[in-house]
């Protein structure tokens, strides 16, 4: 009952209080409560309501029925990311299976462009410590690929680059840490200018027919074996489609959907680690080079250039410090001196001018020459190195004592032709061919060259240092190895290479007819510098046929000389020694350029180290082998079944 | 015993609807957030329903013309706890709407609990009037009551909830009946002062705008949002790509796909079927309460009805069109279906007022 009266009191009193009886609203219009007037406007309401609703399903109908596919297609792009599978590169060993370049495990950042934000790219540079500037130029150039190309932002990530990528992962969702397998260097610039290094495809590169194949981002070899064996080295890049979240983390790879990448094929040298090692030991602390080969094949069996530099730099992206270091170093530590120093072979010749002068007829071995200390021709004294002289010499004691006296006296009896002639012949002034870019090729003078580049003749008086390797000729030291080693051969000549179970092809091999007594009596002359109190003695080894030759090369004349001293710089002479092994059919050829080193005697004991290294393991080898026939004897079985296993 | 506070009088079929949509709401919840680290959603949502259906009926019993005769403390409490979310406000995604309870971990959304003092406080001015036209002046004087609770939820800032306000207001001046010339110079004046407001909406607002009007101008930017939820709805199709297997709201692409963005995460799961479906159940819950309005034995009751009703329908309005693109990016929850209290509750108390006025019907 109460509540009843409430609610019947409600009509008449609420709210707030009874105005209909309150006399100060009595003047007031009369006052209404039933809802009968507001039915018209509802039912406005309701029809607002069936247009408002009608309005919404229309929506729907336009993206859900009229083009979904259109939506699909958006969906799939936000979820499904093609990611690149990097291809590992080949491996890199020694002639024996040993391992010089392998790759190691890393994470590899990628800037994925199908969400990439432009104003994105400063903050992403500046966390990562990259070149905003650079990055904006290689997104503006990369813009015609495919979106999907990502861009290779940095490789070798370190934990700070990680923190950064994690940290920002909702603020840059086009980050993208992938797996990559960056190369391993040997450490401490071991043999980095036969090896090289890899980098990112540049555009100069890309332009060139060389990189035709690839693309932006793609990294390359881009010196040494790794840029000249490049196609060999660089597998397949694969690909592989992920789903995605908003974060780009992935949820699921779709593994039949995956093209797996082909590795890269392994490639094996010449190189003998062992003898690489002690060349490179040897030449510790100098400048130079050091090449080793074998003469029966041009295989390279070691190749050193110093100063050297650290490929593992470059693996990465070589920070702007260390680029500057390393090519604003006078020493030119990026220089592969092996094949790219060109200097005067000095006395190195020597042994080509005695064979020239034998096979042209101008001398034979009895030839003897007084050497007082100097020889005047031409109206012009040219000093012997040995200032009290030689005395009476023939060609055998010319060779063994180097004396220059001899040696102007016959070059200047053959005349220049003859000497550029035979120069020519072992290979001066041309490419050896190795397989290695950027190959130096010296110059041998004469008198058609002096016409062509100087517009002059040529002076008699020019001819006469020639002879002892000075004067315009210029060697690389890969040359001067190919040329005594062809010359102990008896006149063949193999072409320099890095890379085994290469086919041979007729190019590859050089022979001239050449006399073998005259042979002889060079390659005799050169085992009496090592052996018989010649000027080579420190390269003995007891118990070996070791020959050679030293040489010691001015680098200027002696008015430039003084100019250069005067100035601080180093004058002294290069230091050069050539030397081979056995006497007979030789097996090892070596050439060590000691740049300011002198006198060839201190370039003798480094070649000395690397052939008595060869022989040494030569030795051990054969030891092992009578020790363990039996071993041997399985080993070669497996080996024969084409099992892995080289180790 | 009263015949007419029997529990038979309550709207069943309205609540049937209602949980209907609620239990849609709860699967969505369930499926875009499983995997996540909100998991406990879908669960949280089934206590804030229960807890909802609670506040329903503790609001049904109480005479909601005592309600009415409060609304002056209830308007200056609400001012004031909106101006308390300034001061002490948690501030979330950049804005300040919650109010944290302290040892329970939940945040009031003051915002939503003044929407229904919004409701009372027009019901009660219309009906104090008595006349069967509003006059410009009383109408002015309304506007300005309600306009200073909007101005602080749109300072929060929280545009979707102030226009919610607006939405009640302009539904209660309508259904009191302002004359025509009026309408049309609100019109006019709305229509000047839109550019001139414009100038003073913050930039995230004015970006969303924008990218109302283009939401593929700039993808990454503000229209990020709308694209991703068209993409969502539009990839759904016809039938949907089933529960728990729409990409875009599993690997979120899709933002808040459990609270602003549920319906988008459901039609992107239940196509153009379910999204009919669940719509026509919104608009039948829509039209039981104007239903409820008509039957309502005085103004009050009606005021109060078409105030929940025009609540409801400019948060489906403006929810549902910003998620499918027809209306600009406004951060507000659709009713029973969004994941969180302060919503759900609101709407159940709402609710409960319609039921009120249900229950008193046959008074007269």
């Amino acid at each position: 009952m109460e509540t009843e009266l409430r609610s019947r009191s409600i009509v008449v009193i609420v709210p707030p209080a009874d105005r209909n009886t309150d006399p100060n609203f009595l003047e007031q219009p009369q006052l209404h409560d039933d809802t009968r007037f507001a039915a018209g406007k509802i039912a406005i309401f309701q029809y607002s309501t069936v247009i408002i609703f009608l309005f919404l399903i229309s929506g729907f109908w336009r993206l859900q029925v009229q083009s979904p596919e259109k939506y699909e297609e958006r969906a799939e792009q936000n979820r499904i990311k093609s990611r690149p599978l990097y291809a590992p590169r080949g491996r890199i060993l020694d002639r024996d299976g040993r391992i010089i370049v392998d790759n190691h495990v890393s994470s590899a950042l990628l800037l994925t462009r199908e969400n990439l934000k432009l104003e994105d790219l400063k903050p992403i540079a500046e966390g990562l410590d990259l070149n905003a500037v650079d990055l904006q130029t290689k997104v503006g150039r990369i813009s015609r690929s495919p979106k999907y190309v990502p861009i290779r932002l940095k490789d070798e990530l370190s934990p700070a680059d990680m923190a950064f990528v994690n940290s920002h992962r909702d603020v840059f969702p086009e980050l993208d840490v992938i797996s990559s397998q960056p190369r391993l260097y040997p450490h401490d610039g071991m043999m980095a200018h036969v090896i090289g290094y890899t980098g990112e495809v540049t555009q100069a590169e890309l332009d060139s027919a060389d990189f035709a194949k690839y693309k932006q981002g793609d990294v390359v070899g881009q010196f040494g074996i790794e840029r000249e064996y490049n196609d060999t080295l660089t597998g397949v890049d694969g690909q592989q489609r992920v789903e995605v979240d908003n974060r780009g983390q992935v949820r699921q790879e779709f593994k039949m959907d995956e093209k797996p990448a082909v590795p890269g094929k392994d490639l094996q040298l010449t190189i003998d680690l062992d003898l690489q090692a002690v060349a490179e030991i040897a030449m510790d602390g100098k400048n130079g080079a050091v090449v080793a080969l074998d003469p029966r094949t041009g295989e390279i069996l070691a190749m050193v250039s110093r100063p050297t530099f650290d490929p593992n730099k470059f693996t990465g992206r070589i920070s702007t410090k260390d680029w500057n270091a390393i090519n604003n170093n006078p020493d030119k530590p990026m220089m592969n001196r092996a094949i790219q120093a060109q200097f005067a072979p000095g006395s190195t010749f020597k042994p080509i001018v005695a064979l020239a002068g034998l096979e042209s007829g101008s001398i034979n071995e009895q030839f003897s020459v007084h050497c007082p200390g100097y020889v005047t021709l031409y109206g012009h004294t040219f000093h012997c190195w040995q200032k009290g002289g030689h005395g009476t010499l023939s060609l055998h004691n010319g060779i063994v004592h180097s004396c220059d006296t001899y040696f102007y006296t016959i070059g200047n009896k053959m005349g220049i032709d003859i000497m550029a002639q035979y120069a020519d012949m072992v290979g001066f002034g041309h490419p050896t061919g190795v397989d290695l870019p950027g190959e130096a090729v010296g110059g041998v003078p004469s008198p058609a060259e002096v016409l062509h580049k100087y517009h002059r003749k040529w002076y008699a008086g020019e001819t006469v240092p020639v002879a002892i390797g000075q004067g315009d000729l210029t060697v690389t030291p890969i040359q001067l190895a190919r040329a005594l080693g062809g010359l102990a051969m008896g006149g063949v000549w193999y072409r320099p290479h890095l890379v085994k179970g290469q086919a041979p092809s007729a190019k590859d091999k050089t022979e001239w007819p050449l006399d073998p007594v005259h042979v002889e009596d060079v390659v005799d002359g050169m085992y009496g510098v090592v052996n018989e109190g010649g000027t080579g003695v420190r390269g003995a080894i007891p118990g070996l046929d070791f020959c050679g030759k030293t040489g010691s090369a001015q680098l200027e004349s002696l008015d430039k000389a003084k100019e250069m001293a005067a100035k601080g710089l180093n004058t002294k002479e290069n230091a050069w020694f050539v030397g081979f092994a056995p006497r007979r059919d030789p097996e090892i050829v070596a050439v060590a350029l000691f740049e300011h080193g002198e006198h060839g005697q201190f370039a003798a004991t480094i070649v000395r180290d690397v052939v008595k290294a060869y022989f040494d393991k030569k030795a051990r080898i054969q030891t092992w082998l009578q020790q363990h026939s039996a071993v041997s004897a399985s080993v070669a079985a497996v080996s024969t079944l084409g099992l892995p296993g080289r180790y | 015993m009263p015949r007419y506070l029997a529990t038979r009088d309550i709207d069943w079929t309205l609540l049937l609807i209602v949980l209907l949509i609620c239990a849609v709401g709860i699967l969505q919840i369930y499926s875009t957030t499983l995997g996540t680290n909100l998991h406990s959603a879908w669960w949280k949502q089934i206590l804030y329903i229960l807890s909802g259906l609670v506040l329903m009926g503790m609001v049904v019993p109480t005479d909601y013309h005592g309600m009415l005769h409060h609304v002056p403390m209830l308007y200056i409490g609400s001012t004031v706890a909106l101006l308390g979310t300034f001061a002490i406000g948690e501030q979330v995604f950049g804005s300040r709407r919650w109010i944290p309870i302290p040892h329970t971990g939940i945040n009031l959304q003051v915002s939503e609990f003044a929407k229904l003092v919004i409701i009372l406080l027009v019901a009660r001015y219309l009906t104090d009037l008595r006349k069967d036209e509003l006059d410009v002046g009383e109408m002015l004087k309304l506007a300005g009551l309600v306009l200073i609770p909007t101005v602080l939820v749109f300072e929060q800032p929280d545009m979707g909830t102030a226009l919610t306000y607006i939405a009640v207001l302009a539904g209660g001046v309508f259904i009191a009946g302002l004359h025509w010339k009026y309408i049309l110079i609100a019109v006019l004046c709305v229509g000047i002062t839109v550019p001139v407001g414009l100038h003073f909406l913050k930039d995230y607002q004015k970006a969303r705008l924008t990218s109302f009007m283009d939401p593929d101008q700039d993808p990454q930017g503000a229209g990020w949002q709308v694209r991703q939820s068209q993409t969502a709805i539009g990839s759904g199709g016809m039938f949907g790509k089933g529960v728990t297997k729409g990409t875009q709201a599993q690997l979120h692409f899709l933002p808040v796909p459990d609270k602003d963005f549920v319906f988008s995460a459901f039609a992107e799961e239940h196509g153009f079927v379910g999204v009919v479906v669940v719509l026509a159940l919104y608009f039948v819950m829509i039209m039981r309460i104007v239903q409820n309005a008509q039957t309502a034995p005085e103004r009050a009751g009606m005021y109060i009805c078409m105030g929940v009703a025009a609540l409801l329908l400019s948060h489906i309005l403006i929810n549902v069109g910003m998620v499918v693109g027809l209306m600009p990016v406004t951060g507000i929850p659709l009713p029973f279906m969004s994941a969180g209290g302060s919503s759900i509750w609101t709407s159940f108390l709402a609710l409960g007022l319609v039921n009120n006025v249900r229950l008193r019907r046959f008074v007269n």
